[in-house]
């Protein structure tokens, strides 16, 4: 499954993507992002299941184009912590 | 003079209740219900193995459980069943956290997916919900498991509150809306920012332009339309496509929608509302069954 997390305003769309069929919940890219988007809980999505994967919090979802902001500077933007942090190859940024 | 002061609640839509009165729920093996408090609307339905039995759909309230509470008590009205009948209770919604009789939360885009499988059949693959305050897109594999999703909650665009907000500024009753958007004779340019609040003042600038109420909602229509249509594009969209929630009952944003996409989206057979309150009932059956069986 590919769970999108974001939003679309004015301005344009910021999505971070987590495909839970890769994640294997290990916490790494929650440990590599300095501004704590990220956490591991039970499937959100699958309440059947009892799989634990990576989300990005309640909180940051509604704001995460101004807390990823750092990661992100204009020119020559280094790999961000988080998908470089993924082994899995789990998590994408749409912006 | 007294006035009928419910005929100037432009955005008051119609709330409604049900039950099955052939179906006698005491043979059932497992009563299960999904009560779905969402930032306008909550919806309670109650289902007798698997099987629709009962629901209803009203206004959210102030008080969120206090909603969920009003909402279960409404589908029961009539059925004869108490709430200690129902064996497993699933929250799902805005107000999830706050149905203080359910066993478990259960997010809202899982419950939908689930819901629209069932109100649209196993062929049904792409699910967009537009609610009260957030718009989904949901794509679903047969068993009505959530394949990838994408929702839109920071900002009222393209919702049912956006909605409710130009019936009220056009003094036009929210169930009208949709049709009155296509009696125009050709379709007006789209009004330019879907922010509801930049939307409004837009909209006011055009009546005072001279522009008739049709023409306006026409152009509220199509931009609402083209604004989920680009959230459905980054989805991807396979058919069968539906709407659910409140909006999926104005054919002036449908069918704007179908237009743009090309594709027609299914006839919905049940109150399209309560597909997330249809989706929890059903998870809870599912979840009461998974807890017998480790038993």
């Amino acid at each position: 499954m590919i769970a999108n997390y974001g939003y679309k305003d004015g301005s344009g769309e910021y999505f971070i993507s987590v495909d839970t069929e890769k994640c294997t919940g290990c916490g790494d890219c929650v440990e590599a992002c300095l501004y704590g988007v990220f956490e591991v809980v039970e499937n959100p999505l699958d309440p059947l299941s009892d799989d634990q994967v990576v989300v990005v919090t309640e909180a940051e979802r509604k704001k995460i184009k101004y807390t990823c902001g750092p990661c992100k500077p204009v020119s020559d933007r280094p790999p961000l912590p988080c998908m470089a942090a993924c082994l899995e190859d789990a998590i994408s940024h749409s912006w | 003079m007294a006035e009928d002061t419910t005929s100037k609640e432009y955005w008051r839509w119609t709330e409604s209740n049900w039950h099955d009165p052939d179906m006698d729920w005491r043979e059932g093996d497992i009563v299960s219900a999904g009560v779905d408090v969402g930032s306008v609307s909550s919806q309670a339905v109650i289902m007798v193995d698997g099987k629709l039995y009962a629901y209803s759909n009203m206004r959210t309230g102030s008080d969120s459980p206090k909603s969920a509470e009003n909402a279960m008590d409404w589908a029961l009205e009539g059925t004869g069943m108490a709430l200690d009948d129902i064996h497993y209770v699933v929250g799902t919604g805005y107000g999830r956290v706050n149905v203080p009789f359910a066993k478990r939360a259960i997010t809202e885009i899982a419950c939908h997916a689930r819901g629209a499988n069932f109100m649209y059949g196993p062929t049904i693959k792409t699910v967009l919900d537009m609610g009260g305050q957030d718009c989904k897109a949901i794509r679903v594999d047969q068993k009505g498991k959530v394949v990838s999703f994408l929702m839109n909650d920071k900002c009222a665009a393209g919702t049912g509150r956006g909605m409710e907000v130009f019936a009220d500024l056009l003094g036009v009753h929210i169930t009208k809306v949709g049709e009155m958007s296509l009696q125009v004779d050709e379709e007006p340019p789209m009004v330019s920012s879907t922010c509801v609040v930049f939307a409004k003042s837009e909209a006011s600038a055009l009546l005072r332009e001279g522009w008739p109420k049709e023409k306006v909602l026409a152009a509220y229509c199509l931009a609402m339309a083209h604004r989920v249509v680009g959230l459905l594009e980054r989805l991807g969209i396979e058919e069968d496509f539906a709407i659910t929630g409140g909006i999926a009952k104005n054919i002036g944003v449908v069918s704007r929608i179908e237009k743009e996409l090309e594709i027609k989206a299914l006839t919905p057979s049940l109150d399209t509302q309560i597909a997330g309150a249809i989706g929890g009932a059903l998870f809870a059956r599912a979840l009461l069954q998974k807890e017998r069986k480790k038993k």
